[in-house]
């Protein structure tokens, strides 16, 4: 049937045909057809095949058979659901629609599923650590604290200025060299370029602990005798692990902004007298600034959850040390580490209460590397380095 | 850097309105005046493709010379080797000398950047820089290429005036550059051009993105601009280079040739009995 005989509801109307004249045309009242409505059938439909499968299926299970563990059950009633489902939409509505829909279930539901294990992780630390967490967590150390003593008392007050101190020192090592090695990746014509790329790129996939040999291995180790406190174990160290670590994440994503800046512009810039150096300086940093404070945020949220490089470079110690340049000093993540490895219930639960804090602290970061990088350059930047700090991340939740 | 005074005609003819020459005094900026610009010989090549041939063209000081052709003739090849932007792009290489007032702007010792400052440059697509406001973009010259002012608010309204963008952005001069519109944009772009004083200004197509009334802002700018710099417009709008040009050169490749100057000379003369007969076509519509 062709639209042209279609049967409408008013055949005198031709709406469309010449120029509408208000008074004399009562505006008629058009079918309005939206192919893609859900109506309340469909909705009936959804749930009705919903409760008929877990019918069938406990039917079968509780008393045919001598039934099965709860998995079984939620994946066979699952597929019965959308067998029924289809089923059930194909005679309403034809095949078409009824595979549209069984697609859209199948593609909705394993958006639920990845979701189901990071609410449950998430949920699991909040809800362990919140019994731990008491103010004083954020003004006292460990000092003094026995193995008898409950998880509310003491704080981990020094782990966080521990945390601060180490990730802001690595930074002011990164950071400069890094945004150094994305302008020579982006803005010079050199053909060492390329080698820079593979390497940093391969230097992204170095395993944390490695970056924290390394340092132990060839920064503390040799002098050991020497008792020159700054080459012992101390936050100095730790940041110089740390900024092994940032380095990359930091050089791939400015590097990424950088390339989102028009050539146009370093070209009107050229033509009006700037150097090279100066066109860098004065018209593409200030074009990529906000992207290169996402990228600066993004590192920070990846050193600021790593382990592995601070266990031999830090140490940890359960005492306030602020000198980051003297002694071993304790970081969010090695007291979450050094803490839920112990024997004792108060210590667990005081690791926990560091996790929270920690993942709160990274859960910021990303939120204000988001709000800040809004703009154009935010996708590509973000999709640049997304994944490996993910990676990271899920990875740093499991003990090292 | 202003040790450059050789002989450059001084007439410079009076402007519609009775402005002097720019009043404002920049410290380490180019000498003052427009001056000429004459290619001899220059070619012009992309890796081993040669694009351009053996143009000879003399640019007087103070007149609007347009640069005619179909594309990819090398119209914006030549305007590029005028003020050494040509040689930023990687495996480019050239021939020829280019005189700026008699002296070659690529003899060896000669700074790329006093070059280029000397000689302004407006490009097809308007390019503000976003992360600046309207007055930072007109001063951006000034920064980039270190050059000293006594009076950055005179200079702002002066250069935005010769652009004729004054009087629509005078009350929002701290509102950023990339807010204004297409045609705004380009006038603000010529505004930064001309902030710096450059004795010649290059036009690569700048009206091509622009609606005819943006068009005409432009061209009325231009004229404005006669006398106090020297011009070189390249255009695919011959009735443009009609209106704008006192000079016109006219560029063909023929298949698989690199780009040559066919004809040049007034532009009323080219536009009406060229002694060429593919000039002839050419501005008659007949072909390109």
């Amino acid at each position: 049937m062709s639209v042209l005989t279609t049967p409408r509801t008013d055949p005198g109307q031709r709406p469309g045909s010449g120029p509408v004249r208000p008074g004399t045309v009562s505006a008629p009242s058009f079918h309005r057809r939206r192919p893609r409505e859900r109506t309340a059938t469909d909705v009936v439909t959804l749930v009705g095949s919903l409760i008929s499968a877990y019918c069938v299926n406990w039917l079968i299970f509780e008393r045919i058979l001598s039934g099965v563990d709860l998995f079984g059950f939620v994946v066979c009633t699952y597929l019965t659901f959308l067998v029924i489902f289809g089923v059930v939409t194909a005679d309403r509505l034809g095949r078409l629609v009824a595979t549209d829909r069984v697609v859209t279930l199948l593609v909705v539901t394993g958006a639920l599923v990845v979701l189901v294990p990071l609410v449950v992780l998430i949920g699991y630390i909040v809800v362990e650590g919140l019994r731990a967490l008491r103010p004083n967590f954020f003004v006292e150390d460990q000092q003094g604290i026995t193995p008898l003593m409950p998880a509310t008392a003491g704080g981990g007050s020094h782990a966080i200025v521990g945390t601060v101190e180490q990730v802001g020192l690595a930074l002011l090592w990164s950071l400069p060299l890094g945004i150094a090695a994305a302008v020579f990746l982006n803005e010079s014509r050199s053909r060492w370029r390329r080698p820079v790329r593979v390497f940093v790129d391969a230097m992204s996939g170095l395993p944390s602990i490695v970056a924290g040999l390394f340092i132990f291995a060839v920064l503390i180790l040799p002098y050991a005798q020497s008792n020159n406190p700054l080459f012992g174990y101390n936050g100095f160290m730790a940041s110089l692990a740390l900024a092994i670590t940032m380095l990359p994440t930091i050089t791939r994503t400015v590097e990424v902004v950088l390339r989102l800046v028009p050539d146009g512009l370093r070209e009107a810039s050229l033509a009006l007298g700037a150097s090279r150096a100066r066109t860098v300086w004065s018209v593409v940093f200030p074009t990529a600034r906000t992207g290169m404070t996402t990228a600066v945020v993004l590192g920070i949220a990846r050193a600021v959850g790593e382990t592995a490089p601070l266990l031999f470079t830090a140490f940890g110690y359960d005492l306030m040390n602020s000198n980051p340049f003297r002694g071993p000093q304790e970081s969010l993540p090695l007291f979450v580490y050094r803490n839920i490895r112990k024997p004792d219930e108060a210590a667990i639960a005081r690791g926990f209460a560091g996790a929270l804090v920690l993942m709160t602290i990274v859960l910021g970061l990303f939120a204000i590397a988001r709000f800040v990088g809004r703009d154009r350059s935010r996708r590509q930047a973000r999709a640049a380095s997304m994944p490996r700090s993910t990676a990271s991340s899920s990875a740093r939740s499991s003990t090292p | 850097m202003t040790e450059t005074t050789l002989a450059r005609p001084l007439s410079r003819r009076p402007t519609s309105r009775a402005r002097q020459e720019s009043p404002v005094t920049l410290v380490g900026g180019p000498p003052p005046g427009p001056a000429e610009l004459e290619a001899r010989d220059a070619c012009a090549w992309f890796g081993d493709h040669l694009v351009l041939e053996g143009v000879n063209l003399r640019m007087r000081a103070g007149e609007v010379t347009a640069l005619i052709g179909p594309s990819g003739c090398g119209k914006s090849t030549f305007l590029r080797l005028l003020n050494r932007m040509h040689e930023l792009v990687p495996g480019s290489a050239l021939a020829g000398e280019i005189l700026l007032d008699g002296e070659d702007i690529y003899a060896p010792g000669r700074r790329a950047q006093e070059v280029r400052m000397r000689i302004g440059m407006v490009f097809q697509k308007p390019n503000p820089f976003p992360a600046m406001t309207i007055r930072e973009n007109v001063l951006s010259g000034l920064k980039l290429a270190r050059i000293r002012c006594d009076d950055k608010e005179r200079l702002v309204e002066e250069s935005l005036e010769r652009a004729g963008l004054w009087r629509e952005v005078k009350d929002r001069l701290d509102r950023p550059g990339g807010a204004l519109s297409g045609g705004q944009q380009q006038r603000l772009c010529i505004a930064r051009s001309l902030a710096v004083h450059p004795n010649v200004l290059l036009m690569d197509e700048p009206c091509s993105a622009l609606d005819p009334t943006s068009t005409r802002r432009i061209e009325d700018t231009i004229a404005e601009l006669r006398g106090q710099v020297t011009v070189v417009i390249v255009t695919h709008n011959m009735q443009q280079a009609h209106r704008v040009s006192d000079h016109t050169a006219f560029f063909l490749a023929e298949e698989n040739q690199p780009g040559q100057v066919i004809e040049q000379g007034p532009t009323a003369k080219i536009f009406s009995t060229p002694d060429d007969p593919r000039t002839l076509d050419y501005v008659q519509g007949r072909f390109g």
